[in-house]
């Protein structure tokens, strides 16, 4: 039986409980009838409960026990219809009948199958009654399998209870990470024997007991064949939804935390993605659309797919989308790929249905979604193709309450890091934290040949500000690489302990707000330690962000590869309209300096950086100009050196690309640092004008290469010759 | 016979306060909290109470008093709310008493507008005026601050 479908272990354990509660009221609704035989609502009442567990026989295919209550059926419609009397050998026929049925039950109970008896003799007995004649034959006792026992499995547990069950593992394994630091301490065998003994069964107890939480997914999918023909009815769609294994388990808190945001995204599958059938011809398609719910295990997560056959993600639609609510420039979309693209829907506010239905699509929208998830320590991302479909996918820690997590220490203060958003450990020491560069403001890594961008948790966490000595760290630097939905950064921590398990407890109201945190856990002194969230992270250091670097994502791997031998790291930044390409490796720092910074030295602009003066030089100054016509209107009123001079009234922060040679260093100045690429560089052109070695088309736009020895070199000379 | 009422009293700064024991779960001395970098002001850290996290609210922040020196050990006086448990950190604890409710008034005006809203009135005692706290303002801190941008 097991082998039908989703959820039918499921269906058949509620059938036990359910059938069990019916039979335990027929007993007693049985003899309250023999005893007051004309009260016509106890007789509805047996006849409701027979017809019950008849009707549920049925849909099970338990074919031998249906044809038993059937029989039991047929008799009390007779009863019912006041056609039989009531008498004692009636009763004692349906609660034998109640017996044999309850005996199946336990059968079932514990084989997933109907019995292998026949009631034949049972059902003549109940038949015969049924037609008014009376006991003549000998009735054949039911026979009880006493070996099969009780149906155990099916204790009813309040859920209140199981969830005090877990806290108190939670306790106990608390205690247990405290004796075991303790028996560290003191060197008894005894002692250390007895911990490892009491890990041991902790560690059993704990599985066990976050078994008894945990649930198949298909309970919460029972509702959606429901809710899609409905759905799909009143829009005028014909939608199929396939199920695929309904049986994965995850914590019923969890369950409870993704019912509201996956029913949400089913709903948008089938009012958003789903044509319409005419639409659907039009596109070759069948007439039915199909929504597939997909759960599965995949390391120590679950992951669960809602995948449509729809008209997919219109990417045009979003970025025009984007750009009228504002979240992006048409300049930035364009630099974005097509699952980058696609990530926008997860705005605030980002609807992109043309007309407001009364099914969804009233702006709250997948954002929601995504901080539901998100709370959860779940991550949500959507793929798609436009007229193929769209795949939602959301993955989900199997549970919540205990997790392995990685201590770190920071200002004396320990923090937990899950397991999960962890990627990997890199400590830089001595003079490899030199390689700690800085790309527009964001310090960046470079890990195996990636840039990885580089938070300190001190300044997440608003201990320090950039402007502010760190300190003392030349004792090296530790990096724990997190991941944010599949954003990888690096996060700087004063040190790196252990990794724990660590029970997750919830932050009191005045807290929740906080997204670095993802709650708090109590540590093996007793003190309490809070659980960092790699996304909230992420997001209050804008890694995320539109400007800046932005590495090493998914979304940039999934592009076309391009070929790996001739790559290379390329700086890109602009300047007066311009995209110029510098080559990162010879690029020796980026920095940012505010124009209070500034200082002048005869005409040449200089800051203190280093311990050092460090001469700056805006690029425009080195480029012969290319036109005498400028393009646009606010260049049109401003040369180079106005505009310059404007961007420095505007209280603007200078990006600036230091750039050393023969131990002598410059810093020049340029109006946006853009991105840092890997490409081969295809040099269309030759030099166009003076400054630029010639020109190569980088991400779809044409880029001019900077000379960078001769910038080099007229950089000396500027402010020195060029009066201003 | 009057009606009474019983309250679990602490001063902070010069005022005698007290809330009614059924939302006093118990009094701790000092207890050694974990800070909770970018918290509301207010909020002064983390107490593991037997295994659950409780949040430590300062009320000489709630009630409108200068910054707790560093080296003062504030009492606990953990509370009940609807949404869990809290801890108020308090200067000293005082008696439990039974005010007769008779003596209740509005809180007077010539309490800050901060500590007044966190009010809910004051007994007139024989030895002084007792203000009854309200739980319900005085754990509100945080929730009004709206998420932080991110």
């Amino acid at each position: 039986m097991a082998s039908e479908g989703p959820g039918l272990d499921e269906v058949v354990r509620e059938f036990v409980i359910e059938g069990t509660e019916a039979l335990d009221q027929l007993d007693v609704d049985l003899v309250r009838l023999e005893r007051e035989p004309s009260d016509a609502a106890l007789v509805a009442s047996v006849f409701r409960h027979v017809h019950t567990i008849k009707g549920s026989c049925g849909w099970l295919k338990f074919e031998r026990l249906e044809a038993l209550t059937h029989a039991a059926e047929t008799l009390m419609s007779r009863v019912r219809a006041r056609e039989l009397a009531i008498t004692a050998p009636v009763i004692t026929a349906l609660l034998r009948l109640v017996d044999a049925v309850r005996a199946a039950l336990e059968h079932v109970a514990v084989h997933g199958t109907e019995p292998p008896e026949s009631y034949t003799e049972l059902i003549a007995h109940v038949e015969m009654l049924a037609r008014g004649e009376v006991d003549g034959g000998a009735l054949l006792a039911v026979e009880h399998d006493e070996s099969l026992g009780h149906a155990e499995g099916s204790v009813r547990v309040d859920v209140a209870l199981l969830d005090d069950l877990v806290n108190k593992v939670g306790e106990l394994v608390l205690v247990r990470n405290q004796l075991i630091q303790l028996a560290a301490l003191h060197n008894d065998s005894a002692l250390s024997a007895r911990s490892q003994k009491l890990n041991l069964v902790t560690s059993e107890l704990q599985e066990r007991i976050m078994k008894t939480r945990m649930q198949p997914i298909g309970n919460l999918w029972k509702k959606f064949p429901r809710l899609v023909r409905d759905l799909a009815t009143a829009l005028g769609k014909t939608v199929r939804v396939t199920f695929d294994g309904a049986d994965t388990e995850l914590d019923r808190t969890l369950i409870e935390a993704v019912r509201d945001p996956l029913t949400h995204v089913v709903r948008n599958a089938i009012d958003h993605g789903i044509e319409s059938p005419t639409e659907r011809r039009r596109a070759g398609k069948t007439d039915a659309g199909t929504v597939s719910l997909r759960a599965f295990h995949q390391a120590g997560q679950v992951v669960i797919e809602v995948k449509d056959d729809g008209a997919g993600i219109d990417l045009e639609r979003i970025r025009q989308r984007a750009i009228e609510i504002g979240i992006s420039s048409a300049e930035r979309l364009r630099q974005l790929g097509p699952r980058e693209v696609q990530e926008l829907i997860f705005f605030p506010g980002f609807s992109t249905t043309k007309e407001v239905t009364n099914v969804s699509g009233r702006g709250v929208g997948m954002d929601v979604v995504k901080t539901n998830i998100e709370k959860v320590g779940g991550v949500i991302d959507v793929s798609g193709e436009a007229g193929v479909g769209t795949t939602v996918r959301m993955k989900i820690p199997l549970t919540l309450a205990i997790i392995p997590a990685l201590i770190v220490t920071n200002r004396g203060q320990r923090y937990a890091i899950p397991q999960a958003s962890l990627v990997e450990l890199i400590r830089l020491e001595g003079k490899s934290v030199q390689a700690v560069e800085s790309a527009y403001g964001v310090p960046v890594y470079r890990s195996r040949g990636k840039l990885l961008p580089l938070v300190y948790l001190s300044q997440v966490l608003g201990l320090w500000s950039p402007g502010q000595s760190r300190g003392s760290d030349d004792s090296g630097l530790n990096i724990a690489v997190l991941d944010a939905e599949g954003q990888h950064f690096g996060m700087v921590v004063d040190g790196i302990q252990d990794t724990e398990e660590i029970v997750v407890k919830p932050l009191g109201k005045a807290l929740k707000n906080l997204a670095t945190y993802a709650g708090a856990t109590i540590m093996g002194d007793g003190k309490v330690a809070l659980i960092l969230d790699a996304a909230g992270i992420a997001a209050s250091a804008k890694i995320a962000a539109e400007d800046g670097v932005t590495h090493a994502t998914p979304a940039a791997q999934a592009e076309p590869a391009t070929p790996a031998q001739a790559t290379r790291p390329i700086l890109l930044v602009s300047v007066n309209e311009s995209r110029l390409a510098l080559p990162l490796d010879e690029v020796d720092r980026l920095e940012e300096f505010a124009t209070t910074d500034l200082e002048y030295v005869g005409t040449r602009k200089c800051v203190q950086y280093r311990g050092a003066i460090l001469r700056l030089v805006h690029v425009a100054e080195l480029l012969e100009e290319r036109r005498s016509l400028p393009r646009t209107p606010e260049a049109d009123s401003a040369g180079p050196e106005r505009r310059w001079a404007a961007d420095l009234h505007a209280d603007e922060r200078l990006q600036v690309v230091v750039q050393s040679n023969a131990g002598r260093r410059v810093g020049l100045i340029v109006d946006r640092i853009l991105d840092t690429v890997d490409e081969t560089l295809q040099v269309r052109d030759e030099e166009t004008r003076r400054g630029v070695t010639g020109t190569a088309v980088i991400r779809g736009r044409i880029t001019e290469l900077l000379d960078m020895n001769a910038a080099f070199a007229k950089a000396q000379e500027v402010g020195t010759d060029a009066a201003e | 016979m009057t009606e009474s009422i019983q309250l679990c009293t602490f001063f902070v700064g010069d005022l005698h306060c007290g809330l009614a024991v059924q939302h006093v779960q118990e009094i701790l001395r000092h207890q050694e909290l974990t800070p909770v970098p970018l918290a509301p002001r207010g909020v002064t850290g983390l107490l593991n109470l037997r295994g659950e996290v409780v949040t430590g609210i300062d009320l000489r922040y709630v009630l409108d008093f200068d910054q707790r020196r560093e080296n003062d050990e504030p009492s606990n006086v953990i509370i009940r709310t609807s949404e869990g448990v809290v801890s108020l950190l308090v200067d000293t604890i005082g008696d439990v008493l039974d005010v007769p409710a008779s003596t209740f008034e509005p809180p007077p005006r010539t309490l800050s507008a901060r500590a007044r809203s966190q009010v809910r009135g004051v007994f007139k005692l024989p030895l002084g005026l007792l203000l009854e706290l309200d739980i319900d303002r005085i754990t509100e801190i945080g929730s009004a601050q709206e998420a932080r941008p991110n």
